[in-house]
This record gives structure tokens, C-alpha cells and sequence, in this order.
């Protein structure tokens, strides 16, 4: 196995407004171009987990230490996570009306590299690429980011940015959730080629069902519940998991 | 004269256009208002004896009218009104070709990127240094259509007839308070008309800067735009910073004959020292279509609402209006809509942005008189609180004398959002460039509508104020 490109351990964090703790002690390894996949009902912890290793304000860490490439992860601002290589696609992707999704995307990959000027030529053929293998339309560019897009729609503009974007480990926060099927195929393939095109870069799915994982097939599925990591394993697990529910799970405790 | 690098070395939060170039004024009036000194300015012009007449009696009744008492804080103005030099004039002639003007006028406006847009042959610029036009070139071939671009003392001395029939039938002496005053005291500004079915898609540019302390400038632009005519005229400007008051008082008329279209276009970026109270009016006749954009930034107060008037059937009236109030600034602006004919229609769109103590108040007025059947008018502001402390207001006066009338009002407050700023700094923004991006998003909708160079110099004016108003 490759070095650990993130490491939490005995992760404790707590809703900054009123001290709700919600994450209990996650302990969880990732290594470079590994998938992981995190299942677990609803209030398991499991979108908040995703939300502290990108820094997101209403979350305050109590305990435990994150380590994402050699840094101490809970040291960064939001916007050092994200140009240090973590990628967090939103479960609910936030409108922002006005900007066009060309000028969000060149901003962005300007701020990953302050220091030299983003070829235009360069990032239009990237970004147009990118659509094409999402199967959007070159129209789609000029849109404001989210404003008025369908569920499908947003969903798509996040694994845009996210192959556009090129992180070290991508967290994938309930893609799949209120996409149909011909949506979360077209979705799931095109995470399979960034895959492919980049082995190095590890993925961390967050998500109720089972369904996406027909079409991304995790190396690692762990169960969370109650804002812990309660049990570890390989793809079997979400098949269990399908057939026996997540009762059979509650008050277990597991070693990683 | 300060350097270039002195420019750059003025502070964030400090006014970036605040350089100051030297210059000897051939005539320089005294300080304060008087009989005198309106017969003076006349003298100096050369004018015409109803012009002298006109003027004297603008002054009785400004003097006759109180000081408003409603918009922004006008108590310090007010104090300050007998140090205000009324009159400046840099040079004795106008100049016309780029060659005679003095260097130090072109450092001036090679500041501000003047022969930049010369360069981009940006046509007709006529760039207001002081009270008086110094430099004004107008292309050949809209001379070869019958469009006069002149400065406005050009447009008395040459086309006596036209500009007399014209000039204060928009904005009539008594009509406020500081409209009396400009027409007391009025020097510089334009003077253009469009002939009869001409149609003219280069805007015409007019480029100044106010440039000397305690100087009030009471600049005069009347437009005229013939039957079946179309054209564009845009404004910029910038002024330098001073640490007392200054003053800019300038009154817009335009008409727009039968069938014809016309925008004028501002963007508005004064020290913070500067109060702007302005009077903008359009009259708009039969299936005509008036356009007021309006970007304002910088000054200590401005109180500017562009109206139109729509005096024919079927005329149409726009107003869009940008507004940023930084730090103890007061941006009192909106748009006035008359309804005086059947089926004229009209909309106004404003957005205001405040950051720190900033206020941006929005004030219009929709007026529908009895007779006015079918018009419709739709006001739509919104506004964007950067800070806890921001503020904005919001007077909708809607009077509605006509019973088949349609009027629609909306108003949104917005304040950046925690998510938004989370989402583009989840994506490697810094939260400054985050909140840059929002509010360029915010005013896109009235950006878009300008020429590129324009809406890019406004982009760039708002994120030089925003810089340090976040963390």
C-alpha cells in the first residue's frame, strides 16, 4: 500500500453555533489513487466529515488530527485546502448568480498557480474537453454558476470542476443523490475517466445508497454511524450492507 | 508633480486617481458667489446679453430656495459654500488639435488613460479639464452628418438658434435648488445634436476631471436628438482627493424627438471628499426610447436621480443604476419615471452595494398621470450588504393617477453569503477574490450593458474599493 496521502485520526468536531458534537472520533487512511467509500444512514456524521477536511466554517474541531500530504490539514484556511489538492463536490452546489462558469473555473485555476499566466488557449480546450466528456453542452460555459441549474445540472458542474481542477484526493459528497439513472451513469463514467487519466488522485464517496457504487467501484467501503467509522472492509460491504440495512451496525465500534 | 510611483504608493482604502498636476489658471475667480462674480463668468465667455439675463435671475432664485431637507447630510456643504470658487478657466482657447495642448494637461490625462482611448479610436473625445473644454475632437464623418459634439459654450457662440430654443426647457431654473445654482454658474460641458434620422452606433465620449481645490464645477450638457434619430453619449470621470469639501453640481437635459433613441451612459467615480448633486432629465416624445445608465462610486454624497419624462404615446424610459457606498460614503440615487401619454412604458433597475459604514439609499418615483391608459412601469433594486455595519434604504414613491396603469415593484436585500463564500474558496479563492467575484456576479446584469472598456474600468474601480474590506 502507498504512503497515506490523508490520515484523521480520533477526529472530534462540533457545530461552532451551538457545541452539537457530531463527529466522534473518525480514524481513516486514504492513499494516493485509492477509492473509498464512506455509507451510513442519515445524521451518521457523513456529509459533516466531509465538510471539516474542507475547513467549512459552521464546524469547529475539538479533537483528533488531520494530516493531507505531509500538512497538518486543520492549520489551513478553506482556500489552502483546496490549492494544497482537496476537492470537495457539494451536496447541495450554492448559486452564485452573475459569474459565468468560464470565468469561475479560469479564476480558480489561476489561484492554483498565482505566479504564471493561465494560457487562454490552454484552459479553453481543457474546459471545453471537460464538458464534452460530461456530455454538456458548450453553451453551458457562459451559464451563471448554479443559477437556476436542475439537480442533474449541478451535479455535473461539480465533477466539471472537479476534472478541471485536478485534485490530490477528490470527496465526493452524495453525487449521486437526486440524479436518475442516465445522469448518474454519465456522471460516475466520467469520475471513472479522470481515474484513468490521473491514477494517482483518491476518491472519497460519501453516500446513503449503494447505487453508485455499481458504477465506481471502491477499493475500501467503511460504515459510519453515529460520528464514527463502525466498520471497514472491502466492495463486499456495501453489498451487505444493501441486503442487511444499517441497524445491524448501530453500537459497533471498529478498528481501521 | 507627483510621480507615478507616488500614485501607486497611496494607500488601499485611498482614492487611486488622487494625483495632482500643477497648472497656472489664467483666470481665476474669487472665491464665494455673488452678482459679480456670475457677471464675470458671463464676461469671460463672451455671452450673449438673454444668457447674462438668464443667469442673474437663476441666481435670485437659488437664493430664494431653502436647502433641501431630505437625502444625504448637506449641513457641511452648506458651511463651506462661500469658499467654493465658482469659476475656473485653464486656458483662454479651446483647443483642437492634440499637438497645442499643454503637457502638462496631457500628464494629466494620460493619468486617466485619456490618448489610450484615443488610440483605440474610440472617436469624438471631448475631455472637460476644469470648467472648460480643452481638448474636443469629433470624427469627420460624423461632422459630415450633421452632428454637432461641441463644447457647450461652442454649442451658444455657433448654433445660437438651436441651443436657445432648447436650453432649460428640461430642467427649468426654479426647478431645484442646484439646478438654479448651474444655471447661475454653469462652464463646460457638452453640447450635441443629432440631425433627423441620423444614426450613430460609435458612442460619443466625453472624458474630465475636476482639478483644483475648493473648485465648484457646474458643468451643463444639453442634447438634442432629432426625429427617427439613434445615438450613444458616454461619460466618465475622476477626480482628484482633497482633504476639504468639494462640490460638483452639473445639470443634464437631453430631448428625445419622435421615434428616436438615445443612452447616455455614466460611471461616476469622484473623491471621497466630493458632494455630487446632479440633475439628469430626459423628455422623451412620441415612440421614443431614453436610456439613463448610471454607475456611481466614490464621493461623500451623491444625490442623482436620472428621470425620464415620457411626454408621447408610446414612449419608452430605462434607468439603470449602479451604486457603491464604501466607508463613510452616502450614495442617495434611483431614477424618476413620468407617465404623461398613453401606453408609455418604463423600467428602472438599481443595485446598490455598501461595504463598511457605507449607505446606499435607493429613491424613485413612478409617476402615472390621469390619461396615461395602459402604461406600465416596473422598478426592480437590489441591494448587496458587504458588512455587518452597511446599510442601505429603499423610497419607492409610487403615485398612480390612471386606472389601467401597471406598476410592479421588487426589492431584495442580499448580504454575502457564508455558503458562497465557502464554495468559491472551497475551489482555491482567496475570501477576497471570493467576495470580488460575488459582486461582480451582483452587478452583471447593468455591466454587461456597457461598451467592454467600460465595464471592465468599472469591474476594476469596485475591486480597487473593495480591496481590505474583507478579514
Amino acid at each position: 500500500m502507498n504512503e497515506p496521502i490523508l490520515r484523521v485520526e480520533n477526529l472530534h468536531a462540533v457545530i461552532a453555533e451551538d457545541g452539537t458534537e457530531i463527529l466522534k472520533g473518525v480514524n481513516l487512511e486514504i492513499a494516493a489513487g485509492a477509492v473509498h467509500a464512506i455509507m451510513g444512514p442519515n445524521g451518521s456524521g457523513k456529509s459533516t466529515l466531509s465538510k471539516v477536511l474542507s475547513g467549512h466554517p459552521s464546524y469547529e474541531v475539538t479533537d483528533g488530527s488531520v494530516w493531507f500530504k505531509g500538512q497538518n490539514l486543520l492549520e489551513l484556511e478553506v482556500d489552502e485546502r483546496a490549492r494544497a489538492g482537496i476537492f470537495l463536490a457539494f451536496q447541495y452546489p450554492v448559486e452564485i448568480p452573475g459569474v459565468s462558469i468560464a470565468n469561475f473555473m479560469r479564476t480558480a485555476l489561476q489561484s492554483q498557480n498565482p505566479d504564471e499566466e493561465l494560457d487562454i488557449f490552454d484552459y479553453q480546450e481543457q474546459l471545453l474537453e471537460s464538458m464534452e466528456l460530461l456530455e454538456m453542452d458548450r453553451t453551458f460555459a457562459e451559464r451563471s454558476v448554479n443559477d437556476g441549474f436542475s439537480g442533474g445540472e449541478k451535479k455535473r458542474n461539480e465533477i466539471l470542476q472537479l476534472a478541471m481542477l485536478k485534485p490530490s484526493l477528490a470527496v465526493l459528497d452524495e453525487t449521486d443523490s437526486g440524479l436518475d439513472i442516465d445522469a448518474l451513469k454519465v456522471v460516475s463514467e466520467g469520475v471513472n475517466a479522470l481515474h484513468r487519466d490521473r491514477p494517482e488522485t483518491a476518491f472519497l464517496l460519501i453516500t446513503h445508497y449503494q447505487r453508485i457504487l455499481d458504477y465506481i467501484k471502491p477499493d475500501h467501503v467503511h460504515v459510519m454511524v453515529n460520528g464514527r467509522i463502525a466498520r471497514s472492509g472491502g466492495p463486499e460491504l456495501a453489498l451487505e450492507l444493501e441486503t442487511s440495512g444499517y441497524e445491524a451496525f448501530r453500537g459497533e465500534t471498529a478498528a481501521v | 508633480m507627483p510621480s507615478n510611483e507616488m500614485v501607486a504608493d497611496i494607500g488601499l482604502e485611498e482614492y487611486k486617481y488622487g494625483f495632482i498636476t500643477e497648472s497656472e489658471h489664467v483666470f481665476k475667480a474669487r472665491p464665494g458667489l455673488s452678482a459679480e462674480i456670475v457677471r464675470e463668468i458671463s464676461r469671460h465667455k463672451g455671452e450673449p446679453e438673454w444668457m447674462l439675463e438668464f443667469r442673474l435671475k437663476a441666481l435670485e432664485v437659488y437664493y430664494s430656495k431653502p436647502m433641501p431637507k431630505w437625502g444625504g447630510d448637506l449641513e457641511t456643504l452648506d458651511a463651506t459654500l462661500d469658499e467654493i470658487y465658482y469659476y475656473l478657466k485653464p486656458q483662454e482657447k479651446m483647443e483642437r488639435s492634440w499637438d497645442d495642448v499643454p503637457q502638462e494637461i496631457k500628464d494629466t490625462f494620460e493619468k486617466l488613460g485619456i490618448p489610450e482611448a484615443e488610440r483605440k479610436a474610440l472617436a469624438g473625445v471631448g475631455a472637460q479639464y476644469e470648467s472648460e473644454m480643452v481638448y474636443h475632437s469629433l470624427k469627420k464623418e460624423w461632422a459630415d452628418q450633421g452632428i454637432i459634439f461641441e463644447s457647450i459654450e461652442d454649442g451658444l457662440r455657433l448654433h445660437p438658434e438651436i441651443f436657445r430654443e432648447h436650453f432649460a426647457t428640461v430642467v427649468p431654473v426654479a426647478d431645484n435648488k442646484f439646478a438654479a445654482l448651474n444655471s447661475a454658474v454653469w462652464s463646460g460641458g457638452s453640447f450635441v445634436y443629432i440631425p433627423k434620422g441620423v444614426k450613430v452606433d460609435i458612442p460619443l465620449q466625453a472624458y474630465f476631471r475636476v482639478n483644483a481645490e475648493k473648485m465648484g464645477q457646474f458643468e451643463r450638457t444639453l442634447i438634442i436628438v432629432e426625429e427617427g434619430a439613434q445615438a450613444q453619449y458616454i461619460e466618465g470621470c475622476t477626480a482628484p482627493v482633497y482633504s476639504t469639501e468639494s462640490f460638483h453640481s452639473g445639470v443634464i437635459e437631453i430631448i428625445v424627438k419622435p421615434n428616436a433613441r438615445f443612452r447616455y451612459v455614466t460611471i461616476q467615480n469622484w473623491s471621497h471628499n466630493m458632494y455630487n448633486l446632479v440633475t439628469q432629465r430626459a423628455m422623451v416624445h412620441e415612440h421614443a426610447t431614453m436610456e439613463w445608465l448610471d454607475g456611481n462610486l466614490g464621493s461623500k454624497l451623491t444625490m442623482k436621480y436620472p428621470s425620464c419624462y415620457l411626454m408621447g404615446e408610446g414612449a419608452h424610459g430605462e434607468i439603470l443604476s449602479i451604486a457603491y457606498a464604501g466607508d463613510g460614503q452616502h450614495q442617495d440615487t434611483g431614477g424618476k419615471v413620468i407617465h404623461a401619454a398613453p401606453n408609455t412604458t418604463s423600467q428602472i433597475t438599481s443595485k446598490s452595494i455598501s461595504k463598511g459604514t457605507g449607505r446606499a439609499t435607493y429613491r424613485g418615483l413612478c409617476k402615472i398621470y390621469d390619461g396615461a391608459e395602459s402604461a406600465k412601469s416596473k422598478v426592480e433594486c437590489d441591494a448587496l450588504l458587504l458588512n455587518e455595519d452597511s446599510r442601505t434604504d429603499t423610497f419607492p414613491y409610487i403615485e398612480i393617477e390612471e386606472q389601467s396603469a401597471t406598476v410592479g415593484h421588487e426589492a431584495t436585500v442580499s448580504k454575502i453569503g457564508a455558503e458562497q463564500l465557502f464554495y468559491l474558496m472551497s475551489r482555491g479563492l482567496s475570501e477576497e477574490e471570493a467576495s470580488a467575484m460575488i459582486v461582480r456576479g451582483f452587478i452583471e446584469p447593468i455591466a454587461k450593458q456597457l461598451p467592454l472598456e467600460y465595464a471592465v474600468e468599472l469591474n476594476r474601480l469596485i475591486e480597487l474599493e473593495m480591496e481590505g474590506s474583507v478579514g
